[in-house]
């Protein structure tokens, strides 16, 4: 009963505003002659007739596909190098200013320089994600691997665990909680460049077909795109949020354990 | 946090010293190593312009970007190239922590309106920003508008986390002590919930700067009209004058790095009295 009473509050404050947000939102659409917003109910059908069609198969799938490639190319790329720097001290002062002008760069700025350098295909656009995606995964990859524990390192070292074997066994788990506050900060902004990339070069993908309706003035349309993006950021931090409650369960059980001390 | 009445012991006092003078010792060196790092990338950069397998003309080398760089910075075209995009990166950011911290201490403060309005804002919060690109266009006829909405957008949610997160933090007994002192609600926030969030504000502050930045610039790229260093960069390109686009994104990343500095340094400011700051002062 109590649990029952529970769960009935958990989503009456779940869906209550929203709910009222989108009863609101009709209302003042009803007798509204704008053309700009949409009512409702007309957002939804449109919503299935754009995407339900092969438009999804043309250019929800390639920008889906462009975005996992560059964002786990990202990933992959910012944690080698972020290891590799991140292990020694010289390297690490070598590279910190020139890695700092390049977070410090909006990486939309690239991609003006990728178009003429080589085109405005697919590498392009998985180049500019990766370009812009890698910076927050490798700077973080770089400050854990820098802080991993020196008893650790001291016990690793006296077990003869050394190498590869220590990196995987050692530095990558006890890096592994910064590593994802990394990789948190990144898939969102290998999203925006997945749009922005089309949006600026493409014939095809979400980005395009946002900016497309915006100049046929397919209003529900473009709004039916705006809903899709973020369903999809949506989606991505729901995954990211499972996955890293798997990867780090260890270290969160960990803190528990303090907190509870 | 050791209180006052617990003096530091001698070997405590001597590895603080220690600590200090390996610090300073170690500077130099890392300037001398990062000034290096950066030759070394000149240099690469150099080298693969020249005998590298793309066109010179597409890829120039630093000789030729640099000193355009420099050309540029005596312009005024550039000055207010500049100035546009600072100007709606500033209205925007203003905007952003105006409404981000104001919404972000109501919501946090009453237990209410924080379970009520997380499914809202955790589904708003993942809209990428640059989606409404097209909807301002819409919507407004003017390009600093256009480019405003959006920028606010992405900074606001930055802002607004980091609040809700440093509200969280406040003490429950200090509250209820404020309350039973019979502080005002405007003075419980002056006093106990200030305090608490500052620092936490001022993480999203710096966060929405650099994201507010990139929108701002996206703007121009895409909508073409605010003449900021975006459309300087897609007006030189157009042209063919690729040195000077290139030397348009290299004083794009300064920008961004005095930004950084910049937000650092009011956060330094702000939050003196601050343990994170003291502690990292003393390091």
């Amino acid at each position: 009963m109590k649990l029952l009473r529970h769960t009935a509050a958990a989503v009456a404050f779940g869906l209550g505003l929203p709910v009222l947000l989108i009863l609101i939102w009709w209302a003042a659409s009803l007798n509204s002659t704008s053309i700009f917003v949409p009512r409702p109910g007309d957002l939804v059908t449109t919503f299935f007739r754009v995407w339900g069609s092969d438009r999804f198969l043309t250019d929800v799938l390639p920008s889906l596909g462009r975005y996992a490639i560059g964002a786990i190319l990202a990933v992959v790329l910012g944690v080698i190098i972020g290891v590799v720097v991140g292990l020694n001290q010289t390297l690490r002062a070598l590279t910190e200013p020139v890695f700092e002008f390049f977070r410090a760069l909006p990486p939309p700025v690239l991609m003006p320089i990728l178009m003429f350098l080589i085109g405005v295909g697919d590498a392009m656009k998985i180049t500019i994600i990766v370009l812009g995606a890698v910076w927050p995964v490798l700077l973080n990859t770089i400050e854990g691997v820098r802080s991993t524990d020196s008893v650790q390192n001291e016990t690793s070292r006296s077990y003869g665990i050394v190498g590869v074997r220590r990196v995987w066994y050692q530095v990558i788990p006890s890096a592994a909680p910064q590593i994802l506050a990394g990789v948190r900060q990144s898939l969102p902004i290998a999203l925006i460049l997945m749009v922005i990339s089309e949006m600026m070069a493409s014939s095809s993908g979400l980005g395009f077909s946002i900016i497309q309706f915006q100049r046929r003035f397919e209003i529900p349309e473009m709004w039916a795109g705006i809903v899709l993006l973020g369903l999809i950021g949506l989606v991505v931090s729901l995954l990211f949020k499972v996955l890293e409650g798997r990867i780090l369960r260890w270290y969160y059980g960990l803190k528990d354990l303090d907190n509870a001390a | 946090m050791s209180d006052s009445a617990t003096a530091p012991t001698i070997t405590e006092v001597v590895s603080v010293a220690e600590a200090k003078r390996s610090v300073r010792r170690a500077r130099p060196r890392r300037v001398m190593l990062g000034i290096a790092g950066v030759v070394i990338f000149l240099v690469i950069w150099e080298i693969v312009s020249r005998f590298g397998p793309v066109d010179m003309k597409y890829l120039p080398p630093p000789t030729e970007v640099v000193p355009t760089f420099f050309r540029n910075i005596v312009l005024i075209g550039f000055w207010s190239a500049v100035g546009n995009t600072l100007l709606s990166w500033f209205l925007g950011m203003l905007l952003a922590v105006l409404g981000g911290g104001v919404l972000g201490i109501l919501i946090g403060l009453s237990s209410f309106a924080r379970r009520a309005t997380r499914s809202t804002i955790e589904f708003l919060r993942p809209i990428p920003s640059v989606a409404l690109i097209p909807l301002a266009v819409l919507l407004f006829s003017t390009p600093i508008q256009q480019s405003l909405l959006v920028v606010t957008y992405g900074a606001f949610w930055q802002v607004l986390f980091q609040t809700l997160y440093g509200v969280a933090d406040v003490d429950a007994v200090a509250m209820a002590t404020g309350r039973s002192y019979g502080f005002s609600w405007l003075q419980r926030v002056r006093h106990i919930v200030m305090p608490t969030m500052l620092p936490y504000l001022m993480t999203g502050v710096r966060l929405a700067s650099a994201v507010a930045l990139i929108l701002a610039i996206t703007c121009e790229l895409q909508i073409g009209k605010p003449v900021g260093l975006g459309a300087e960069i897609l007006h030189a390109k157009d042209n063919g004058l690729y040195a000077s686009s290139y030397a348009l994104v290299l004083a794009t990343g300064l920008l961004g790095i005095v930004l950084n500095f910049g937000m650092r340094w009011i956060e330094r400011r702000l939050l003196s009295w601050h343990q994170s700051v003291r502690s990292e002062a003393a390091a």
